[in-house]
Formats: structure tokens, C-alpha cells, sequence
């Protein structure tokens, strides 16, 4: 099958709508393919859609500039598909992708990816009950479908999304149980070397000094140092516990608590690829390596957004410009030096604030009770995990081999990092030593009827 | 679980979950519109068969699989609702393999 593109971004957000944009203003024709209905990303999701003015104002001006890029990303004739999910890539790069139930496979020169983040899983007790779900989930049902809580919410965490939301919710009459603040207190200390750094950058830090007083101001329970979270019920979250920071223990009464402690790249394919990772202690994951393009330890193959270290969304773009002219030189379409130059200068503004964030809101650190349910497909609790590191001394796929750890449709998206601290803990070795797991083809489950397609040949969309 | 601040003015339409109707609107996700029915869940699992409601809304926990107009394992939180649409809450059993 042949293609009139050599070039594949994979992802629609800041990065790879930024990364189009800049391929087509060099004459570039690369093909765009993103898993969602419409562009934008998640931090951007629906910007699109039309909006009751309440909903516009209480989403904010920072999402509403996605309306602006997502106009020109559409404007710039950049092929898009979108509702189209890649499962699968093989070096000299055959990837392999599917469509509306059929699969395709199309070969290209060079591929970025920008598939951005997931929320970092939290792992508590009681998490995989209905009733529990992610910050980043609610808001997603907020920009998506103009869905809040039907009941005062819990809302559990750490880290800048947790103010965005509750500022959002708030605005649109929702109402706050309470915010159980799981920042370690004495953060200040381990702030300040990098509050110099931070100067150029500091309007993200205003902002965010902004939302937490405006938060504090409306006046419903803040519990600072809050730890041992726990979500209790049968069928269903029926109340909350929780330690608070003078030692006592609480139980309240919840229907829905929503949790985050922060974002962590999407690695799943550079994981599959063999990328080079790094460990990341300032932010508690495995960062793909990357040279000064974006360009992956595999040639050819590029990252850009948060998926190459989380940065935000600005950031994102400045590295999706990048990564465009880093792909455009090594095709020979020479890249405009003055162009590299501002997209060089824009990410260094984008990310001056970010050792501050990461310092403020560092990744959690306590231990994961032995009852909590670690594999949510699978269902094994860290117990499970820590007696079959007792057992078999091995990695993160000895583990998965003897328990099925990891071995669901997610992947191990949801319990990677979770095996990789307890293994790190029961063998006294680093997370990076520790790894992660193996990823192995499919990326995202394939059905027979999607391969049908694919065998027969039938043309790409 | 949740509620839509619903714009006057905004069409809705009819779908089908376990063959109950349920109101949906353009822009909603399956998952989105499981959240707001009672009670408010997408499954129950294969190995333990608990109870299991969309948790990440952006297909990385694969808690929303439902079964969308016959086909298996959809995940609910990518697929956008559309008038008619039959929904089924698996229950257990079906095993879910790569
Ligand atoms: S809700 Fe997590 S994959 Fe759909």
C-alpha cells in the first residue's frame, strides 16, 4: 500500500497539533492520527464544542485558547484522523493502527509521538470501588459532556489539577466535602533553590498562588497532610478514611471521591520501541530519552508534549515545534534556524516554573498497604505482589509471569509503577534499577474483526 | 453519580442501556452517560466480578468496557454516543485477553 506521507504524528494535543502546524508552514505533508473524536488533547478536549457562557467562563482562559489553536491546526490542511487508535509499531517504522473496527498498516520515515500523559495512578485501598475516580476524569466530564458531581465531592490529592477543577466546580454550583491535601507539609524548604530558576517563569506560579487563595476563601474543609486515604464500601464508596496530620483518624460519609497525584509521561510505546528511559525522581516516573529534536534513542523516532517529561501544555508546544524541525532536517527539507531559535527560546520560558512545581507537589511516597487491590484487571493486591517478590526474586515480568500482574487489557498502565516501587522496596534496589515491564504488542487490544481487515488488505482510510 | 448542566436548547436523543432508554447528547461518551444512569456502573469483572464504573475517562484504565451495539470490550470513555445505541453492563465471565 502506498502513502503520499512520510511523516506520522500520533496525538492531536498541544504537541501534535503544534508539530503539524510547523511541518506545513516547511512544506511538509505528515498524516495525524489521534485517538479521540476531536482535536485538542486532553488539556484542550471538546474546546470545539459550543458552550452555555457559565460553562466558558468557568472552564477558564486557559482552556479557551484552544479554540484559537485548533482552528489553526484545522486550518493548516495537515491530514487528521481521528477515533483512530495505533497498536502497534515496528522499527523502519510499519505501524500498525485501527479505524472504526477495520485495521491498517502504512509504512513512514520518521514518527512522532505525542501521545502526552495519564494521570499517575493512586493506589489506595478501596480505589477500584464505582465511585472513585481520577480529578482528571471529572474534569474531562466537565469539558466533554458539562457533567459535574450530583453531591458534595472528596476530593483527594496533590498538585495543580486539583485546584483547576475544584475552582471550575465551584463556579458551575458544585459543591466541595472537602479537600484532603496529601502535600507532605515543610514543602517551602525544598522549594526555594528553586525559586531563582522559577523567576522567568513565575506568572504560572502567581496564578497558582491565586487559585489557592480564592479556594480558601470559599470556605469548605482544607485538611492539610492528610495520609493512609482509604475508600470504604461494598458495591459501591460509601465513606472515606483518612489520617489527618495531628495523628487522628476520620471516617466520613462519600458518594464520590476523586484522587490525583500528579501526571506521568505515556511510555507504553517507547517502552514497546525499546526506547532508552531514565528515572526520574523529581517526578516519580521513567522519562524516554531524548537529544535536542525530541529524537528517541531509535532513530527516526521522535517525542514531544508530555510524554517526553511533563512540562504542560505550552511547553508541549514549543517541543512539538522542535521535534517538526528536528524531523524536517533529517529529511532534508533544512529547517529555518530562526524558527528553532524561538521554539528553543519558548520552552525555556515554558519550563523555568516547572523544577518549582515538581518540588512543591513531589510524588507520593507512602507505603502502599498490603490490602489494596494494585492490579485493577487482574485484581492481586500488593500483598499478592510483595509475597511473589518474597517468592521468586526477579523483575517486573518475573512478577508478571508468575501472578498475571500486569497482564490485563490496560497493560500495566495502572499497576507499573505500583510493582516497580514495591519491587524497588522489598529488594532495597532504585526504581530505575527495578524497571518496568516488558510491553509486548498489542498496545491497545485488537479484535479479530479489526484483524480481518488488515488481512484482507483493504485500503487505509 | 453525576448531573449535566444541561443548556436549554440542546438536543437530546434515546440511548439503550441494558434496554432501558437513557438521554444522551451530542458530545457524550458512552462512559458519560453510564456515570449519570444509576447505577452508575459499566461492569462487573471477569476474575472476581466486582463491580467496576469508567475510572480514567481517557483509556488508560480499561474499568469502562461495556458491550456497544453487540461488539465487546468497547471502551466506553472513547466512544461517542449515538442515538439508538445499545449498551450492555458485561457481568462477569467474559475474559478479556490480548
Ligand atoms: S474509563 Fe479508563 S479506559 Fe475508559
Amino acid at each position: 500500500m502506498t502513502s503520499q506521507h512520510d511523516i506520522l504524528i500520533v496525538g492531536a494535543g498541544p504537541a501534535g497539533m503544534a508539530a503539524a502546524v510547523q511541518m506545513a508552514e516547511l512544506g511538509l505533508a505528515p498524516l495525524v492520527v489521534d485517538e479521540q473524536a476531536l482535536p485538542g488533547g486532553q488539556i484542550w478536549r471538546a474546546s470545539e464544542a459550543a458552550r452555555s457562557d457559565s460553562l466558558r467562563a468557568a472552564l477558564g482562559p486557559d482552556y479557551a485558547e484552544g479554540q484559537a489553536r485548533i482552528a489553526r491546526f484545522r486550518a493548516s490542511g495537515v491530514a487528521y484522523l481521528p477515533g483512530t487508535r495505533l497498536w502497534h509499531l515496528e522499527p523502519g517504522f510499519q505501524v500498525f493502527m485501527s479505524k472504526e473496527g477495520a485495521a491498517f498498516s502504512r509504512k513512514y520515515r520518521a514518527v512522532l509521538l505525542a501521545t502526552g500523559a495519564q494521570e499517575r495512578p493512586v493506589a489506595i485501598p478501596g480505589w477500584t470501588l464505582p465511585g472513585v475516580m481520577t480529578v482528571g476524569a471529572a474534569q474531562i466530564l466537565l469539558k466533554t459532556s458539562a457533567q459535574i458531581p450530583d453531591a458534595p465531592v472528596w476530593i483527594a490529592g496533590s498538585g495543580p489539577l486539583p485546584l483547576l477543577y475544584m475552582r471550575q466546580l465551584l463556579a458551575l454550583g458544585g459543591r466541595i466535602a472537602g479537600y484532603l491535601d496529601t502535600t507532605p507539609r515543610g514543602q517551602a524548604g525544598r522549594v526555594l533553590p528553586h525559586a531563582l530558576a522559577a523567576l522567568r517563569g513565575r506568572s504560572d506560579l502567581l496564578k497558582g498562588l491565586k487559585w489557592m487563595r480564592a479556594l480558601q476563601a470559599e470556605g469548605f474543609p482544607w485538611l492539610r497532610g492528610v495520609r493512609d486515604l482509604r475508600a470504604l464500601g461494598q458495591e459501591r464508596v460509601e465513606s472515606i478514611a483518612y489520617t489527618t496530620a495531628d495523628g487522628v483518624t476520620h471516617q466520613k460519609p462519600a458518594s464520590l471521591v476523586l484522587l490525583h497525584e500528579g501526571v506521568v509521561p505515556s511510555i507504553h510505546a517507547t517502552l514497546a520501541m525499546n526506547c532508552d528511559h531514565d528515572w526520574s525522581d523529581a517526578q516519580g516516573c521513567f522519562v524516554p530519552r531524548t537529544d535536542e529534536f525530541g529524537m528517541t534513542s531509535v532513530e527516526g523516532l521522535y517525542l514531544a508534549g508530555d510524554g517526553a517529561g511533563i512540562a504542560g501544555a505550552l511547553a508541549a508546544e514549543a517541543r512539538g515545534r522542535i521535534a517538526a524541525l528536528g524531523i524536517a532536517q533529517r529529511l532534508g527539507v533544512g529547517s529555518p534556524d530562526p524558527a528553532l531559535r524561538s521554539a528553543r527560546r519558548a520552552l525555556d520560558q515554558r519550563t523555568a516554573a516547572r523544577p518549582v512545581i515538581d518540588a512543591l507537589y513531589p510524588p507520593p511516597e507512602a507505603e502502599i498497604p498490603d490490602e489494596t487491590v494494585l492490579c485493577r484487571c487482574e485484581e492481586l493486591t500488593a500483598g499478592d505482589i510483595r509475597a511473589a517478590a518474597k517468592l521468586h526474586r526477579g523483575g517486573p515480568n518475573q512478577i508478571k509471569a508468575y501472578t498475571r500482574c500486569g497482564m490485563g487489557p490496560c497493560q500495566g498502565r495502572q499497576c507499573g509503577y505500583g510493582v516497580n516501587r514495591i519491587l524497588s522496596e522489598e529488594y532495597g534496589q532504585s526504581r530505575g534499577e527495578t524497571g518496568f515491564f516488558r510491553i509486548r504488542p498489542p498496545l491497545k487490544p485488537v479484535t479479530l474483526g479489526e484483524l480481518a481487515a488488515l488481512e484482507e488488505g483493504r485500503e487505509a482510510p | 453519580m453525576f448531573r449535566q448542566l444541561t443548556d436549554p436548547g440542546v438536543s437530546s436523543f434515546h440511548v439503550y442501556i441494558d434496554g432501558v432508554a437513557a438521554i444522551a447528547r451530542p458530545g457524550d461518551t458512552v462512559a458519560a452517560v453510564l456515570l449519570r444512569t444509576a447505577p452508575h456502573i459499566a461492569r462487573h469483572t471477569p476474575v472476581k466480578e466486582t463491580p467496576r464504573a469508567p475510572f480514567c475517562l481517557m483509556g488508560v484504565c480499561f474499568d469502562c468496557l461495556a458491550t456497544v451495539d453487540d461488539e465487546t470490550s468497547v471502551q466506553t470513555c472513547l466512544v461517542e454516543a449515538r442515538p439508538g445505541m445499545r449498551i450492555e453492563r458485561p457481568r462477569g465471565k467474559l475474559r478479556i485477553t490480548l
